[in-house]
């Protein structure tokens, strides 16, 4: 490091940062090694109410029936990054299509499919064990990465209105089953009978929006350079 | 058993912005104002409805989902947040009215407003109606994305660096909050306010201690208190016009809530008489530099967001003078900081939307060559003066009431220091918005062009900063509801 | 000491080297990375101190599924706004901070 004065006063305000953070890391340690016995315990009325929710995953009941209203609003985060991502603006350059090797193109035509079909089963384990919409959309938006790598997807720029209803439309479903609640008396209320099927019916709206919402994250971005490495066009 | 309400406005106040926003994102760029502004106008009347309810009937809980805390999410209105809700409303809807003939002028940068202010505006009603950490979390970072994409939406290099910074500043503000969030889940295995309100009483173990600590470090952080409040200048000074309202009038006193609240109910165990003058001392701080700092600003949209970080002070000098002292003391210091957010959002929405009118006018955004302004626009150059009405703290205006709430609870606890620094403020506040003043008169300069402004731009600014005077008139209201 | 306890603790020093990364390091991507790696320390907490006494808690589970999908939105925003300053500025650092000499070569300065 050189020995100009900025030089000096930096080392400074690092080391007094380098000291703050250890001396959270110590209270942090110092706090959780003395923790009292918590007086609510929650996994018992999980359990005691999953009957009640609709569906056999403790997790998924959390996420889309007890807490449903975080996942409600965190869909919309996700959105609104995309949002803010279009806001923001990318540079005016022709959107074409990668130009990809051949290797990648013939493997993205063949797992595409097959990833289609690990989302939907997915979905559908996530009634009784780990998986779930996110999960699902997850697989599903890496297809689409894959798809725009070896360049059979244009960037999204500027969304077309048919996109647009597409990225919206499981949040707005969502949106109108949290206010249907309302008649039965509270926000994202599930009639009993029914949870199971409402939240397999959110799941998939959201399933499909995400993996929308997650691929446009990484579609909406900036034109990735072109590769100029040979690689045939398909 | 809560009786069921015929309709019942509480949820339908997140509800419909969510609807309007995500209406206006499917409807396309540049699309959507009229939406936003049936919207804002229903979401008034919500307000109004239920600030009347809370006034008639009391606080209440609407257990979303039908379970119940700790196990469901709860919401919770009380005066406060009521009040606050009534704030974002009475706010955002002139705002409204403002950005459609602003973006109408000059369309770039206001692509995807609508869908981006209509979450902003959900996140802040969702924030306030929150009574579950977690969920407080998830309205936090809401709010946060919303705010951050409509600083970038300018979308030239400072506008990005702005939004870029203001992002890093409040994901670091709300993973400090989280952390805490975490302590207390662990040490109380709930995150729900109302059960863990009398287990941290019973209890006050070194995690809810740190978690305290943390909690307001990324408030701090967040609301852009004195050191911290590096990122805003940038972001509100560097934003369109109606976006620096929004941020400067509304997004701040989010995190300035959250942290109210969370003081004076779930930490009141734990807080001390020293943090809390740690506290009034940043205020303090803030009061007097971001004062200082306007006086000397060149551009006009930069002295108004220096001018919000010194009105931010005002607000933490609430802490010092509510912390040990007597209740008479107590309450009057509570009503003043509250009045004075309310006073503030209205003042700063108005000064934005008269900077933003000015800057429109003579197409630069340069306090030197304001010349012309007073004989082409006066109405707007009236809306920045009454809005500065408010920041001085003059009477008649809610900014004075403020001020006169923080000086009583100051005196009846014997802590005159908080008064001199009020008393300097209110000068420097007064030069700063005389800056201004001084350089509209003058005649505009041969070939200076003045440029028409929107009516709908001029008049709504000039109704925000009606308002802030009228609150001052009609303070009671607001102080009545607060005591529910 | 249970695992649960063991990984809060780890999270605790997770959030601090995050912490510290987020706020020293001048180029966007490191700060975009110690955001991350602070978020995950604060997930890791709220999950290990939910099953300290050996009993898996869903509820911070579920939270934690929330919170990741929430920082993947934050992380992704980051990453358009920075790759975007790229293209406007040149520069992968907010102005008013420079990178330290050969910082984008040496990854663990």
């Amino acid at each position: 490091m050189s020995g100009s004065p900025g030089a000096g006063r930096s080392r400074i305000v690092t080391w007094a940062v380098v000291g703050l953070c250890l001396g959270l890391a110590g209270a942090l340690a110092w706090a959780m090694l003395d923790l009292p016995a918590p007086s609510t315990r929650l996994p018992g009325q999980v359990a005691a109410q999953l009957e009640r929710s609709g569906v056999e995953h403790p997790v998924t009941a959390v996420l889309l029936n007890f807490r449903g209203y975080d996942t409600l609003l965190e869909i919309a985060v996700l959105l609104l990054a995309l949002l803010g991502m279009l806001a923001a603006g990318v540079a005016p350059r022709a959107s074409a299509p990668l130009g990809a090797s051949s290797m990648l193109a013939a493997l993205a035509r063949a797992l595409a499919p097959l990833m289609v079909l690990v989302a939907g089963y997915l979905l559908w384990a996530g009634a009784f064990r780990p998986g779930g919409a996110f999960q699902a959309g997850a697989v599903l938006a890496a297809a689409g990465v894959l798809l725009r790598l070896a360049g059979f997807l244009p960037a999204w720029t500027r969304p077309g209105a048919a996109l647009r209803m597409a990225l919206a439309a499981g949040f707005a479903l969502f949106l109108a089953i949290a206010a249907l609640g309302l008649t039965e008396g509270a926000l994202l209320r599930y009639p009993e009978p029914s949870a199971g099927a409402l939240i397999l019916a959110i799941e998939s709206g959201l399933t499909f929006s995400l993996g929308l919402i997650l691929a446009g994250l990484f579609l909406a971005g900036p034109e990735l350079p072109r590769r100029e490495d040979g690689g045939g066009t398909p | 058993m809560p009786t069921p309400e015929a309709f019942d406005p509480l949820p339908w106040l997140i509800l419909l912005p969510l609807a309007w926003a995500t209406a206006a994102f499917a409807l396309g760029p540049g699309r959507g104002a009229r939406l936003a502004i049936a919207g804002l106008a229903a979401q008034l009347a919500l307000a109004l409805i239920l600030a009347g309810q809370v006034l008639a009937g009391g606080a209440r809980a609407h257990a979303v989902g039908g379970w119940g805390a700790p196990l469901g999410i709860d919401l919770m209105v009380d005066g406060l947040a009521a009040l606050m809700l009534l704030m974002t409303a009475v706010v955002a809807l002139p705002i409204a009215i403002y950005a459609r003939g602003y973006f109408r002028a000059r369309p770039k940068g206001g692509e995807w407003f609508w869908p981006l202010a209509g979450f902003l505006v959900a996140a802040l009603d969702a924030l306030f109606l929150a009574a579950d950490l977690f969920n407080l979390y998830v309205t936090l970072e809401l709010l946060g994305l919303a705010a951050v994409g409509l600083t970038a939406a300018a979308g030239d290099r400072a506008a990005v660096a702005a939004g870029l910074r203001y992002l890093l500043a409040t994901l670091l503000g709300s993973g400090a909050y989280l952390l805490g969030v975490a302590l207390l889940y662990g040490a109380h295995g709930s995150v729900s306010l109302t059960v863990l309100a009398p287990a941290v009483a019973a209890d006050p173990a070194p995690a809810a201690a740190l978690a305290l600590a943390l909690v307001v470090a990324g408030m701090a952080l967040k609301t852009a208190l004195f050191p911290f409040h590096f990122w805003l200048p940038p972001a509100h000074g560097g934003a369109a016009s109606p976006v620096s309202a929004l941020l400067s009038a509304l997004v701040i006193k989010a995190s300035f809530y959250l942290l109210l609240r969370l003081w004076l109910d779930l930490f009141a165990p734990l807080v001390s008489v020293s943090a809390a003058q740690l506290l009034g001392l940043l205020g303090a701080g803030a009061i007097l530099w971001g004062s200082a700092l306007a006086l000397v600003q060149t551009r006009l949209k930069m002295l108004v967001a220096y001018s919000t970080v010194a009105q931010i002070g005002y607000l933490f000098l609430l802490f010092p003078l509510a912390t040990g002292v007597s209740a008479t003391a107590a309450e009057a210091a509570v009503q003043g900081g509250v009045m004075q957010a309310l006073s503030h959002a209205l003042a700063k929405a108005a000064m934005f939307a008269a900077a933003g009118g000015m800057i429109v006018a003579v197409g630069r955004d340069d306090i030197a060559r304001l010349g012309g302004i007073a004989g082409r626009v006066p109405l707007t150059l009236f809306t920045f003066g009454l809005a500065g009405v408010t920041l001085m703290g003059l009477p008649p205006s809610g900014g004075f009431s403020a001020k006169w709430l923080l000086l009583m609870a100051a005196l009846e606890s014997g802590q005159w220091w908080w008064v001199v620094v009020m008393v300097v403020g209110g000068l420097l506040a007064a030069a700063y918005v005389f800056k201004v003043l001084r350089q509209a008169f003058p005649p505009a300069e041969p070939g200076d062009l003045v440029h028409r402004v929107p009516r709908a731009m001029e008049w709504s600014g000039f109704a925000l900063a009606v308002g802030g005077i009228l609150l001052g008139l009609f303070g009671a209201g607001p102080l009545a509801l607060l005591a529910v | 000491m249970s695992l649960g306890l063991f990984y809060a603790l780890l999270g605790g020093g997770l959030f601090a080297l995050g912490l510290a990364g987020l706020i020293l390091r001048p180029h966007l991507l490191a700060k975009i990375i110690g955001f991350n790696v602070m978020g995950s320390g604060a997930f890791l907490v709220l999950v290990g101190l939910g099953s300290r006494d050996g009993v898996a808690d869903p509820v911070p589970q579920a939270m934690v599924l929330t919170g990741i999908v929430v920082a993947v939105a934050a992380t992704a925003l980051a990453l358009a706004l920075a790759r975007r300053l790229l293209e406007l500025s040149g520069d992968m650092v907010l102005p008013g901070e420079r990178l330290r000499p050969g910082e984008d070569d040496d990854a663990d300065a």
